[in-house]
């Protein structure tokens, strides 16, 4: 039964054979790749580790970006109706200014208005004063020649003295 | 490098039809009785020579050294003396005494050089012999070297960066061998560390050469790990590494195993001599597993292509009808085989890392 007797000669040489497979294995070639696997591993470790902290910080920036984002939108909001109200308070003040300024020019051109009638009637006096001096001039210039006919004349220059101031006040 | 797989089913096939070849020198050389149980057995056992192929009647082989020693000295030769002549005949030089090797076709030493005497009896020197068993296993283990040599520099070279081409595959299997295998058979990181070498070695020794065995031309196809001797010597390495190797706790469980009752021990140490039969046996089973399965598988796929040889002497038609049907039948073993070459090796090396997980187990106080 040779198939299950082993052969010494191939005991020997397998021997051999497989101690140096072994030797160079364990000596040259598995701690070459053992410390690569090692390596490799250790550093995809870190490198997952990594991107899982990048991805937290990723997400903290994000949340701030949203808060400032938000907080930005708040203050352009408050801005605006800043903007808004001091518009509002602008204007108003214009109206009121204009309101104001209008008023004053109204009262200045009443005023001016009133001077002007004094002065018209201060003058309409002086002429009737003048007038009436005038007529007393004439009125005494014949006055001496007739006492009816005198008379009738005062009435006469009065009638017309009236006459001329009334259409005077008219105008 | 996209197409190997093609290439490697490609070469398989190659490989299964130059199988025909071979069976039909088989047939030539004999002119009688084609005898499959014989050429099998001639392809599963040991010879001095390698037969490659026989063409036009003329075999072509590679004729190999051998290397015995009698009496402490040592006689090299060709085995291609034993081709030509039954019988070689060297002349001893200190004392003049001729020496007469032969390779006897019957009895106890049949197929192995012998010193015939000068009675007539057979003597089996101590014999070293570069058989075609020996080279094979001499070209697989440079081959293991040379691509074990290849991964290191592509680690070298690549460093950190993820591997390619055969370092992937190797990666693959290492990676798988570390943690599949050594870190869930052995419980302590630092003994991983230990054994994980021997393990990867004997995985991919085992696995490259169960490989190789199913590749029918030279320089391959030789029935390496199919060989009593090297599994043998396969599972020595693992019953001293285990042994040498064993901490305390693992002798205590051997001379003393904790949980059996003192009666077992004592007048009569029935556990320890139980535990100490068992040293023995693991080694032994693994050396048998393996012979067996690689062996079985060999002589299945020899089986089923003699098949055609055997029907072919009844009838030439048959002979072709045959053939059709061994080759899909052979086809679908080999296709098997590459299964087994897997397992064998995964086997192997889960209870070789078992073993050494039990010798190196670490005190757990409960």
């Amino acid at each position: 039964m040779e198939l299950i007797s082993p052969d010494f000669g191939y005991i020997f040489w397998m021997t051999l054979a497989f101690a140096i497979v072994f030797f160079f294995i364990a000596k040259f070639a598995f701690p070459v790749i053992g410390k690569a696997l090692k390596n490799r591993e250790q550093k995809i470790t870190e490198a997952l580790e990594q991107a899982e902290r990048t991805h937290e910080e990723m997400k903290n920036l994000q949340a701030k970006n949203e808060e400032l984002l938000k907080k930005a939108k708040e203050e352009r909001e408050e801005m605006l109706n800043e903007a808004k109200i001091s518009s509002d308070q602008i204007i108003e003040e214009a109206k009121e200014k204009a309101k104001q300024e209008a008023n004053r020019i109204m009262e200045s051109a009443k005023e001016s208005i009133g001077n002007e009638y004094k002065a018209a009637m201060t003058d309409i006096k002086n002429q009737i004063a003048n007038i009436s001096i005038k007529v007393a001039e004439k009125i005494l210039e014949k006055e001496l020649s007739k006492d009816e006919a005198q008379m009738e004349y005062i009435d006469k220059i009065i009638k017309e003295t009236e006459e001329k101031m009334g259409d005077e006040k008219v105008r | 490098m996209r197409n190997w797989k093609y290439i490697v089913s490609l070469s398989f096939l190659i490989c299964l039809i130059f199988t025909l070849p071979n069976f039909a020198k088989a047939e030539n050389e004999q002119k009688e009785k084609f005898n499959a149980g014989e050429v099998i057995i001639e392809h599963i056992l040991d010879s001095y020579e390698w037969h490659i192929f026989t063409w036009k009647g003329h075999e072509v082989s590679i004729y190999l050294p051998c290397i015995v020693f009698n009496e402490g000295k040592c006689y090299t030769f060709s085995s291609r003396n034993f081709r030509e002549n039954e019988f070689y005949k060297t002349v001893n030089k200190t004392n003049s005494e001729e020496l007469v090797f032969t390779i006897p076709h019957e009895g106890d030493y049949k197929g192995k050089i012998v010193i015939v005497n000068a009675d007539g009896t057979q003597k089996r020197p101590f014999d070293i012999s570069i058989t075609k068993n020996v080279l094979a296993l001499f070209i697989s283990c440079a081959l293991i070297i040379i691509l074990f040599y290849l991964v290191t520099k592509a680690y070298q070279k690549r460093g950190e960066k993820a591997p390619k081409g055969l370092q992937s595959l190797f990666e693959m299997l290492i990676v798988y061998v570390r943690d599949d295998i050594a870190r869930k058979a052995i419980n302590n990181e630092k003994s991983v560390d230990k054994y994980l070498p021997y393990l990867i070695t004997v995985f991919f020794f085992i696995f490259i050469n169960n490989l190789l065995g199913l590749i029918p031309i030279f320089p391959f196809g030789a029935n390496i790990t199919g060989n009593i001797a090297v599994t043998a010597v396969l599972a020595l390495f693992t019953f001293f590494i285990t042994n040498l190797l064993g901490n305390k706790e693992y002798y205590k469980d051997i001379f003393n195993t904790p949980g059996v009752p003192w009666f077992l021990k004592f007048p009569l140490p029935l556990m320890p001599i139980i535990e100490t039969v068992g040293c023995f046996t693991k080694p032994f089973v693994l050396a048998i597993r393996l012979f067996a399965n690689i062996t079985a598988g060999h002589i299945v796929v020899l089986g089923f292509i003699s098949s055609i040889f055997i029907v072919a002497q009844i009838s030439v038609a048959g002979g072709v009808g045959m053939s059709v049907f061994s080759l899909i039948l052979a086809i679908f073993v080999d296709c098997i085989e590459l299964l087994v070459a897997y397992i064998q090796a995964y086997v192997f090396t889960l209870l070789s890392a078992l073993y050494f997980g039990m010798a190196s187990k670490e005190h757990h106080k409960s």
